[in-house]
């Protein structure tokens, strides 16, 4: 490598690092974005194989064309994916994306591996497939970082694609069943243990069928560690996950000895898992828990639905306009019923036309209202409501008793006051909004059915919360016009 | 074995660490999102194992390795930023 490319990587370093430190406040944060994308623009033009000679300036072969090809297919399919995706599915696409990268650095690791491993031939069941002109050496170092990036990059592709399944509709309950974490830590022993011994015979007819095992397990293994976990956790998942991806990359990098791959892998690595622990504790939840606790599941819902005591008393529109009206201090809680109705326009009207008539209205975002954190900010925001009037919950719940009307709109698990009275609840210990201390409650909520995390919420039983059902956008319409007609 | 990659990789491991330690949770997805983009530098890798392929299954797995890291690469930068258009300023 040349000094002149050294110089350009050790920039592009400082793009990326200084990339990610904009996107974690939120006036810079877009600017960081862009920062990171023309680091990565620099890096791609700059881009030189290990023999020190540039991508770009040897001769046009067919490669090149399928390379060409293939960078203007992952633009379209990346582009039509990132522009068509509506607001409320952002946390599914960053999942598939994530998936397609651990995707990618699987399949660069196992095409190095088996170069190495078997430079001729390598037979898959019947057929034999010839790989490299001939068989080199390679490091028992090299080798690890190969079968590291192969076993992660699968993991984490498999894997997203299951979160992104989940996060879709399909089986986001929890999936589990006896000695299941037992079975699973069986599988990751195995994997480990072909691994081991790949990393020490890297060549030969065996070596290539022992890599395609852990190949097929690693993806399995994905599939089985996401699958026994609820949707409501998704977002940590897709966390863990994208710093997996990461260090599958940097893992690459180490192979086919590019810094620049290194750097970006290992940055993601280590800011994703500190993300991921950040979530979790936004959730007050230990990391395990997440992963193995099979949350909303089990004998706990059922323990908590016991405990329900009261009745659901439901209201109309007209009724909930004039409470609403009369109101000096109104709070809204939204969640994730909210951005499925697409309401938050209508919660925008709504919030105005009670601003007119002096009623101070002001939104109490849960950290991880939503599928994602930050859902409700980004929703909302959209919808052009002021910045001033979003509070956080740290921020809100001392004022919550001198709450007059406090309306949730699709949110549950964020205001079940199981989190702080019912010790045996699944959620119990999660910081939630406390909706129950203010003095009128109204739930706009489409049926009784559990939230996503499947437990019964306590509040709507309380003697002083109403339920409005129906549609949260067509109950907020309602509310709209009853309230401009008073 | 080279060193000095290791020695990169050490720092950057804390480099990680230290630059996002405190990140209001609003932020939370788009940067999980943004970072996400940046491990879309895998798309290099998948550039020099394609180009160097010189069988149609390497052809064929390092082409869907370009896609994939193409897809990961431009997609997640252009979703973050969708995201994060959404945190301007109102007038």
């Amino acid at each position: 490598m040349s000094q002149t490319i050294a110089l350009i990587f050790i920039g592009v370093s400082v793009l990326f690092i200084i990339g990610i430190k904009f996107l974690s406040s939120p006036k810079t944060a877009r600017t960081g974005n862009l920062i990171a994308a023309a680091g990565m623009f620099v890096a791609l033009l700059a881009l030189h194989k290990t023999d020190g000679n540039s991508v770009w300036t040897q001769g046009w072969s067919f490669n090149y064309t399928l390379i060409a090809i293939g960078i203007v297919l992952g633009l379209i399919v990346g582009a039509a994916g990132a522009y068509s995706v509506k607001m409320t599915a952002m946390p599914q696409m960053v999942a598939l994306f994530n998936g397609l990268g651990g995707g990618a650095a699987a399949l660069v690791a196992s095409l190095e591996f088996l170069k190495h491993a078997h430079g001729k031939q390598i037979s898959v069941g019947d057929t034999v497939i010839t790989l490299g002109p001939f068989a080199e050496s390679v490091s028992a170092f090299a080798a690890g970082s190969m079968l590291f990036a192969t076993l992660i990059g699968s993991l984490s592709f498999s894997g997203s694609i299951i979160a992104y399944l989940k996060l879709q509709g399909k089986f986001e309950k929890p999936h589990t069943f006896p000695g299941q974490n037992f079975l699973n830590g069986l599988i990751l022993l195995v994997i480990l243990g072909l691994a081991g011994w790949l990393t020490f015979n890297p060549t030969g007819g065996n070596a290539s069928m022992a890599f395609t095992m852990t190949f097929a397990l690693a993806l399995f293994f994905g599939v089985a560690m996401v699958m026994p976990i609820g949707g409501a956790d998704m977002p940590v998942v897709i966390s863990l996950l994208n710093s997996f991806t990461g260090l599958a990359v940097a893992a690459d990098g180490f192979a086919i000895n590019n810094l620049a791959m290194v750097v970006a892998g290992t940055l993601v690595g280590s800011s994703g898992t500190l993300l991921t622990l950040l979530m979790c504790k936004a959730m007050n939840r230990p990391v395990t828990n997440v992963l193995f606790g099979a949350f909303g599941s089990g004998g706990g819902s059922k323990a908590a639905a016991s405990g329900v005591a009261g009745t659901v008393k439901p209201i109309q529109a007209d009724e909930a306009a004039l409470l609403l009206v009369y109101a000096q201090r109104v709070v809204v809680v939204p969640g994730y019923g909210m951005a499925v109705a697409q309401a938050q326009h209508s919660v925008r009207e709504l919030s105005e036309e009670l601003g007119k008539r002096g009623v101070e209205v002001q939104f109490a975002i849960h950290p991880v209202a939503g599928r994602m954190p930050g859902h409700m900010n980004v929703l909302l925001a959209e919808a052009n409501v002021p910045y001033d009037q979003l509070i956080e919950m740290e921020q809100i719940n001392p004022s919550m008793d001198r709450v007059d009307v406090c309306l949730v709109i699709g949110a549950n698990d964020v205001v079940n006051p199981a989190a702080r009275e019912e010790k045996t609840s699944p959620i119990y210990g999660m910081p939630v909004i406390e909706a129950d201390r203010c003095k009128c409650t109204i739930v706009l909520k489409r049926s009784m059915a559990a939230g996503f995390a499947g437990i019964e919420n306590h509040l709507f039983y309380k003697d002083n919360t109403r339920m409005l059902f129906g549609d949260a956008k067509a109950s907020l319409n309602t509310l709209v016009a009853a309230v401009k007609a008073n | 074995m080279d060193t000095n990659i290791l020695f990169i990789f050490i720092l950057s491991v804390f480099v990680g660490f230290e630059v996002i330690s405190k990140v209001p949770s609003m932020l939370h997805t788009p940067l999980m999102s943004g970072t996400n983009a940046i491990h879309g530098i895998i798309l290099f890798g998948g550039i020099l194992v394609l180009a160097d392929a010189s069988t149609p299954v390497a052809q064929a797995l390092g082409f869907v390795a370009v896609v994939f890291g193409s897809a990961n690469v431009f997609g997640g930068f252009m979703v973050t930023d969708r995201m994060l258009q959404m945190f301007k300023k109102k007038k």
